[in-house]
């Protein structure tokens, strides 16, 4: 295994990209970094700039306003890149489907590697869809 | 060069304008906004407000829908005050339809809700520490904060959306151990809010904050500004003191309204810590007069829903961030004809323009953090400079170095 690809699995940089969610997901990615979680002991930082990141966390079931954000924000993650689509709207839409202001769901738009489903999923759940997506990835 | 520039003299180019767009995606706030800010250096000169990047047609898709079902829809507008909301909806609708929920539901209802505005307030001076560049601030809020979602785990079942309300009820009762329980998170919870208190009284913390995003009171009232950026102007206003709803109507007594003349960001900061106070001594008295008997109507849900009359009615709660406002038209046939939502957010986003203008690029996010807004992700901020045709990108980690600078 190369040093960069070890590096990778040993430090995913993480990217948080809303796109309407309501929140609740935002929230329990935010508590996953904080003391009781704590994903930064696993080498996995919130960065501020998608053109540092290798995992990409997606929330929110992609609004109309949101689209063209969410394929700029994709394009500019280098490769190789995660999507890790997290909550039930960005799986599948879940409450708001059929709402004409929704253009979801997430992987109508850009690949996604690994769903993680709840509403909101817990932040073990997250913890573990983001070493799921690291590990068939990269590993 | 005098020939040609005829034209070009009439248009006087002031080059020391910059238009900065700020969003919609940015790491210190959960939902999308764009800001579009004019600056002269430092001096923020002009501020336009975007919004609409969350606009997922909710209140349309709820006039497809039954009251149950738009009852869950309603709890997903905002994952931090989906208690508020729901209160809200399902006070409105027992009001058309006569249906009177036992004294042990409110105050079950109440004391989520003020769980709830802990966990918001703790949220939120988190955020405020991260803009000031005081991490470990942050991370304590944070840590705090899960002993209030373990409340809400043991109560309701789940640590975010609670699906507590139920109409004619709540749908968890509250046995002895878990008050038990409640007391005892409370000790844990009130001496870090004292801890919190502490940190806020240092002097570098109140340097930052003071005289940082200024809220006059006659510009408060103006704009018809809410909750704790009002009451953190001088304005006294809370829908729990003025229109008592749920067990609130009993307990008016027992909480006083914190009022704050500061009107900065240090003063709102002061409101919401001084509100945990509030909370937790609230809580303490629920726990003590909990009545006894049922939580919910004998009638199944569904049955309830199918006797809801046609009618109309506003009803309102205050929610952690302030004043929020449901009307609910319904068609007499389990379903709505209209629904409109006011949030408290959209109140105070208008505050942000004299609260930015005069101030500088530094004090953005902790002024936007300030208010406590439940929009926005804005992850990059793009410096153009139109009339150069110049584009810089500016990180918001830049820009918050700048803003520990101060």
């Amino acid at each position: 295994m190369s040093v960069t690809a070890r590096s990778r699995i040993k430090s995913p940089w993480l990217f948080h990209l809303n796109t309407g969610s309501c929140n609740g997901c935002d929230l329990e990615i935010v508590a996953a970094l904080t003391p009781r979680y704590d994903v930064e002991r696993l080498g996995c930082v919130l960065v501020g700039s998608p053109r540092h990141a290798d995992v990409l966390l997606v929330t929110g079931p992609v609004t109309r306003q949101m689209l063209p954000r969410v394929i700029r924000v994709y394009e500019q993650v280098p490769e190789p890149k995660v999507v890790v689509a997290i909550g039930s709207c960005a799986s599948s839409g879940s409450p708001f489907l059929g709402s004409q202001m929704i253009e979801g769901p997430l992987d109508k738009i850009i690949p996604v590697d690994v769903y993680v489903a709840g509403c909101p999923p817990r932040p073990e759940a997250i913890v573990m869809g983001i070493v799921t997506a690291v590990k068939r990835k990269f590993g | 060069m005098t020939d040609k520039s005829d034209d070009a003299k009439e248009i006087k180019v002031d080059y020391t304008r910059l238009r900065i767009p700020f969003g919609p995606v940015h790491p210190a706030l959960k939902e999308p906004i764009s800001l579009r800010v004019t600056v002269r250096k430092e001096e923020i000169l002009d501020v336009d407000i975007r919004l609409g990047h969350v606009h997922r047609g909710i209140e349309a898709l709820a006039e497809n829908r039954n009251l149950v079902q738009t009852l869950y829809l309603v709890e997903r507008i905002c994952g931090i005050c989906c208690h508020s909301h729901t209160t809200c909806f399902t006070q409105a609708v027992e009001e058309i339809g006569g249906i009177k929920p036992s004294e042990r539901a409110l105050y079950l209802r109440t004391l989520i809700f003020e769980l709830e505005r802990i966990h918001s307030h703790l949220l939120i001076l988190g955020l405020v520490g991260y803009d000031i560049g005081f991490e470990t601030l942050f991370m304590f809020c944070w840590h705090v904060r899960e002993e209030v979602l373990d409340l809400f785990e043991e109560i309701t079942g789940n640590r975010v959306h609670h699906a507590m309300n139920t109409i004619g009820g709540v749908r968890w009762d509250l046995p002895p151990h878990l008050i038990e329980k409640v007391n005892v998170s409370l000790k844990k919870i009130e001496k870090s809010a004292k801890y919190i208190y502490d940190v806020f009284q240092d002097k570098t913390v109140e340097k930052r904050l003071c005289e940082v995003g200024v809220l006059s009171y006659n510009e408060a009232q103006e704009l018809c500004i809410v909750g704790p950026t009002a009451r953190g102007s001088g304005v006294s206003m809370d829908v729990r003191r003025d229109y008592p709803y749920a067990a609130y109507k009993e307990l008016k007594d027992r909480f006083s309204v914190v009022l704050k003349y500061g009107a900065d960001t240090y003063a709102r900061t002061e409101v919401r810590i001084s509100e945990l106070f509030e909370s937790i001594n609230l809580i303490r008295t629920i726990l003590d007069e909990l009545p006894n008997g049922s939580i919910s109507m004998e009638e199944s849900v569904l049955k309830l829903m199918r006797e809801i009359p046609e009618g109309e009615t506003v009803s309102m709660v205050e929610a952690p961030r302030g004043e929020l406002l449901h009307f609910v038209k319904t068609d007499g046939k389990e379903g709505l004809r209209r629904l409109k939502v006011r949030t408290p957010t959209l109140a105070n986003i208008l505050g942000l323009k004299p609260m930015l203008i005069g101030g500088e690029i530094a004090d953005i996010p902790v002024t936007l953090a300030s208010i406590d807004p439940c929009i926005g992700c804005a992850n990059r901020i793009t410096v153009v400079d139109e009339d150069q045709g110049e584009v810089r990108v500016i990180g918001l980690e830049d820009l918050r170095r700048r803003g520990r600078k101060r």
